[in-house]
């Protein structure tokens, strides 16, 4: 039997409306998106700037959301019948991490109960003593110590800690896979790296898989073993992690990292942005490239048609007009 | 040859109030700055580098206070100001952007309005004459002045924080303080407002003081550069020096934790948590996460001293 991919957004299109149901606007966060994980174990970082439709895509794939056109599969499967038929156990195999760990907690719960709530919800023992065990496990598989966290509230947990309990709650369940959704970037830099580790370890020792959700290439770079990067709510260039890093073929995914600061002072920026217009306000092309405003090649073929993305090989996709034949 | 210094900030403490004693935030702070460059100060949360700007500025609120120290710019003590006399410093001599002042835009009043509004709070000077220093400042910085007849709304993230800075630069200050210019902003306007700070420095002289804890924003466009651990300073040097050589190992570690798209390696991070202002540890502050710690960092604290010219570190290894 073949495996079915882990995950596959075919077509996905979500449009928000304002003013009103007739003759409001429409506007397109996500704009027919299509991806998929596979189902061996792998970490996907979904790249792009703010308004690029990435928490959208999250929130559908975690069923918040109704896609408007095209569909979501988890397993083969559509997340809107996962949820109807087994909720539960969409909910235990797909688990979720969010950018603030401030703002999750219930403040009246102490961590103890946050953790044991998990374990009575989805029956994951059965006895107190077993729950207890588990949850000690859990908690030492990421270097917290249980009498340390267990007993305190939330605000008395640091960011990095109350992102780490997370964690815990995530290796308690081992769910197949983890929509993170900038999950370090209100942590400090010093204790960035150990999260991101225990993405790397929950995939290697318990096959995790992860949908790493960020605006940072650099990060995404360190974990990740696939990318697709995302402009305006359209996947502009998809592909190995290396690929995508150092031979990108889309103008905004080299003006992306042109524009990452590095940790070296020998590295500076050489010269200045070259942008064909000033981005002085945020425009959305009704059609054609998302990019074609910004676009310092864009062609009169940018501004009318979209390019669809095109096999260059290696499993390397772009959408751009200069790649077609 | 000696650069001269246009702020010199002596054994700063800044503390608050609070019912379990004073929080010491910013404890004993020394540094100095040097005209015509960018200052950078970094440092994980809470480790007191915008209290720090604050304290430098007069702008801490109760319960915080200042607990000692001098802030001097151009030799004038500006803790030791009347309040008056302060007013005519800010602004004028020194300006100050807190961080998230993009987000403090005032949604229902056109840009020409709050730039002018700030201009004509510090000065005497006409509206219309407001209005030609707003047009010369942004064209000053290459923006276009359509910008001022637009919303907040209107604009990008990086446009906004750029509008903010000409706003701080409208009266041509000597200094500018600038709390977490770029954090919350897309890495292409990020690039665009570190390029205006340079410009800044480059083209008008302009002294700046940049808080970030992103330590590659330092690495981009910082000339010297302050580190901060828990309400002290640990290491002051050369940006290119900090960089290639860090002597404090907390410095050392910050700089390895940054994953970066040019080396693939592995990345241990810090271990542990940054400790609380209410209860720092004894002796050296970075002690309990430090892998080098020994009987006397746990007991002593350490100076502040110069190991080469130019460089200074508070650490006992370094005798």
């Amino acid at each position: 039997m073949v495996d079915k991919p882990l995950l596959e957004l075919k077509h996905v299109t979500k449009i928000f409306r304002s003013g009103g149901p007739y003759g409001g606007k429409e506007f397109r966060a996500v704009d027919d998106v299509t991806f998929s994980m596979p189902s061996k174990p792998s970490i996907l970082a979904l790249v792009g700037e703010s308004g690029s439709g990435k928490t959208t895509i999250a929130n559908m794939i975690l069923g918040f959301l109704k896609p408007n056109e095209g569909e979501i599969l988890f397993r083969g499967e559509s997340v809107t019948d996962w949820l109807k038929n087994k909720p539960k156990e969409f909910r235990r195999k797909v688990q979720a991490i969010f950018q603030d760990p401030y703002e999750i907690y219930n403040p009246f719960y102490r961590a103890n109960r946050v953790l044991k709530l998990t374990v009575k919800k989805f029956k994951l023992a059965s006895s107190d003593e077993e729950a207890e065990k588990l949850i000690h496990e859990a908690l030492r598989a990421i270097d917290l110590r249980p009498q340390d966290v267990l007993g305190r509230y939330p605000h008395q947990l640091s960011g990095g800690e109350r992102q780490r309990l997370m964690l815990a709650r995530i290796l308690l369940l081992k769910p197949e896979l983890i929509v993170a959704d900038e999950p370090v970037s209100m942590l400090d830099v010093s204790i960035r790296a150990i999260f991101l580790n225990y993405l790397e370890e929950f995939k290697k020792q318990y096959g995790i898989s992860c949908l790493y959700i960020t605006h940072d290439l650099n990060t995404a770079y360190y974990i990740a073993d696939k990318a697709v990067v995302l402009n305006l709510g359209k996947v502009v260039e998809t592909g190995p992690m290396e690929n995508i890093i150092h031979k990108p073929l889309h103008p905004y995914t080299q003006m992306l990292i042109d524009s990452i600061p590095l940790p070296d002072p020998k590295m500076r920026w050489k010269e200045k942005l070259k942008l064909k217009k000033l981005s002085l306000k945020e425009i959305r092309p009704e059609k054609g490239c998302p990019f074609v405003i910004r676009c310092p090649y864009a062609m009169k073929k940018c501004e009318e048609t979209k390019p669809s993305l095109i096999d260059i090989g290696d499993g390397h996709l772009v959408a751009y007009h200069l790649y077609e034949r | 040859m000696n650069k001269s210094t246009i702020l010199e900030v002596k054994n700063l403490k800044v503390y608050y109030k609070t019912v379990a004693g004073d929080a010491k935030v910013v404890d004993g702070v020394s540094l100095k700055v040097n005209e015509g460059e960018i200052f950078g100060i970094a440092g994980e949360s809470g480790c007191g580098k915008s209290t720090l700007v604050e304290g430098i500025y007069r702008i801490i609120k109760p319960p915080g206070y200042i607990a000692g120290g001098k802030v001097l710019f151009r030799n004038i003590d500006l803790l030791k100001l009347k309040e008056d006399e302060m007013r005519e410093i800010r602004w004028k001599k020194i300006a100050y952007i807190p961080q998230g002042a993009m987000s403090s835009l005032n949604p229902v009043l056109k840009v020409e309005e709050q730039v002018i509004d700030a201009i004509l709070d510090h000065t005497d000077m006409s509206r219309e004459k407001a209005l030609e220093i707003a047009k010369e400042v942004l064209t000053d910085l290459g923006l276009p002045e359509e910008v001022l007849n637009m919303y907040p709304h209107e604009l990008s993230g990086g446009m906004k924080q750029r509008v903010i800075i000409a706003t701080a630069y409208a009266l041509r200050p000597e200094l500018i303080i600038a709390d977490e210019p770029v954090t919350a902003l897309d890495v292409v306007s990020l690039r665009e407002v570190l390029q205006t700070l340079a410009e800044l420095r480059d083209k008008y002289k302009v002294t700046i003081i940049l808080v970030a804890h992103d330590m590659a924003v330092h690495a981009e466009v910082d000339d010297r550069m302050a580190i901060m651990y828990a309400g002290k300073v640990v290491e002051i040097g050369d940006v290119n020096k900090i960089f290639e050589d860090p002597l404090h190992p907390y410095t050392r570690g910050l700089i390895e934790s940054i994953p970066s798209i040019k080396k693939k390696k592995i990345i241990k991070g810090i271990p542990g948590i940054a400790p609380s202002p209410l209860n720092w540890p004894p002796g050296c502050r970075f002690h309990p996460r430090c892998p080098h710690a020994n009987e006397k960092c746990r007991t002593e604290i350490p100076e502040l001293k110069e190991i080469e010219p130019g460089r200074f570190v508070a650490c006992h290894i370094y005798g």
